[in-house]
């Protein structure tokens, strides 16, 4: 620090005129600035830190979706707490989500017309999830389902598959 | 009875108690009116002279007044609802529901409250209308104009925010919706609703984070850009009037 100090003194007097010169004051405000900053960043870190929850109270993502004998082929079963349809389709089992791809309402099966309905802004998908009609902008998410050990079906919401994979039981 | 009442009001101004908190002679004069002005805290940032065309009332007139008394009616009912409303579910709902049936008055308060969001609401945007068609937000205004428009947002995100506080199906959706439309937002939307939701879903956190807001944090910046809005208006010579025809410019 005093070295630094020093020659700042000594060459002052050499300074051709035009060059900036930095004096002491500069340097302390400038240390000053930089630390005010530093603090700042770090608080707007720590801030943001602090309002992302790290353990969340929130409904499981895995499920089991009962025994498979449970779904006649050809149907379409919406489960309300899950929000997900369990198809039954010749060829095999799909979950579907029934969260629109649009702004997030819950979609109904309606079993006259064969098509998934969501209420809120009229998007319309086909029981596989395709799209029909807008405003979503994607068809609905096809999830991981599986067996479990006991025979019973498990749905992973977390994980989404290609829509052409189907569970065959 | 009004020359007793007058001269008691004198004999009052003699006291020395009132001498010290006001510490000016009679307002006689207009310096002695002036310095009454500056002198106290509350009416320092009005004029010292206010001109009196434009005090005259007309259609669009008092817009801005309009919305700041709805303001002090949603800042007083709304800390009186505080006082019977837990943001926690299933509380939240149940509590809203007293105050419908169980509270005295308080459907009175709660529907004060609502209407005056619904009309603050209003008022503001037709305050900026007006403001917007008489040119109010050329210069010297439009740093005003500015915090205006941050006024505008803070009063409809106040809207937003107190929409969720009744717990119900329609806030409920209406924020899932709202807050999808957040994360339609490219890199950091899916963040700022995480943030805004404090999880993934619309639950208890996301509850307690709005009410927060809807009643600290919301009024708090609100409350203090209000002041700075009245303060630059009354410094920039009271409200704007211009001449039929002019160029802005008085």
């Amino acid at each position: 620090m005093s070295d630094t100090k020093d020659s700042f003194v000594s060459e002052a007097a050499h300074t051709v005129p035009g060059d900036k010169e930095i004096t002491r004051r500069d340097f302390l405000n400038e240390i000053t600035m930089g630390a005010l900053g530093i603090a700042g960043l770090g608080s707007v870190a720590v801030t943001y830190q602090f309002f992302s929850p790290n353990v969340l109270f929130e409904p499981p993502t895995t499920f089991r979706a009962g025994n498979p004998d449970l779904y006649p082929v050809h149907s379409v079963t919406f489960l309300q707490d899950q929000q997900v349809y369990i198809v039954r389709m010749p060829e095999g089992f799909y979950a579907v989500s029934a969260v629109c791809t649009h702004l997030g309402c819950v979609t109904q099966w309606k079993p006259d017309t064969e098509m998934i309905a969501c209420p809120c802004h009229g998007s319309k998908f086909k029981s596989d999830g395709t799209k029909i009609e807008g405003p979503a902008p994607r068809p609905l998410p096809h999830f991981a389902i599986s067996l479990t050990a006991d025979g019973e079906l498990l749905v992973d919401k977390l994980q989404n598959i290609r829509p052409g994979e189907v569970l065959k039981v | 009875m009004g020359a007793t009442l007058h001269s008691a009001l004198q004999n009052l101004r003699q006291t020395k108690v009132w001498k010290s908190i006001f510490r000016r002679g009679p307002a006689n004069t207009n310096r002695t009116r002036s310095l009454a002005v500056f002198g106290n805290l509350f009416l320092h940032w009005l004029p010292v002279k206010v001109r009196e065309k434009s005090l005259r009332v007309r259609a669009s007139y008092y817009l801005g007044s309009i919305s700041f008394i709805l303001f002090i009616v949603l800042f007083v009912t709304g800390i009186l609802l505080m006082f019977y409303y837990h943001p926690a579910a299933p509380h939240a709902y149940r509590d809203m529901k007293d105050l419908q049936f169980v509270v005295s008055n308080g459907v009175f308060l709660r529907n004060l409250h609502r209407l005056a969001a619904h009309l603050m609401v209003f008022a503001v945007f037709w305050h900026m209308f007006h403001v917007f068609y008489r040119g109010g937000y050329k210069p010297p205004h439009e740093f005003n104009w500015v915090i205006g428009v941050v006024l505008l947002l803070l009063t409809l995100f106040l809207s937003y925010t107190g929409y969720l506080l009744p717990w119900d199906q329609l806030a409920f959706w209406a924020v899932t919706v709202g807050t999808n439309i957040i994360s339609a937002m490219p890199i950091v939307g899916d963040k700022i609703r995480f943030l805004l939701l404090g999880g993934n879903i619309v639950g208890e956190n996301a509850l307690l984070r709005f009410y927060v807001l809807h009643v600290v944090i919301l009024p708090l910046i609100a409350s203090l850009l209000i002041g700075i809005h009245f303060w630059r208006v009354q410094k920039d010579g009271g409200l704007t009037v211009k001449p039929k025809g002019g160029d802005g410019k008085e």
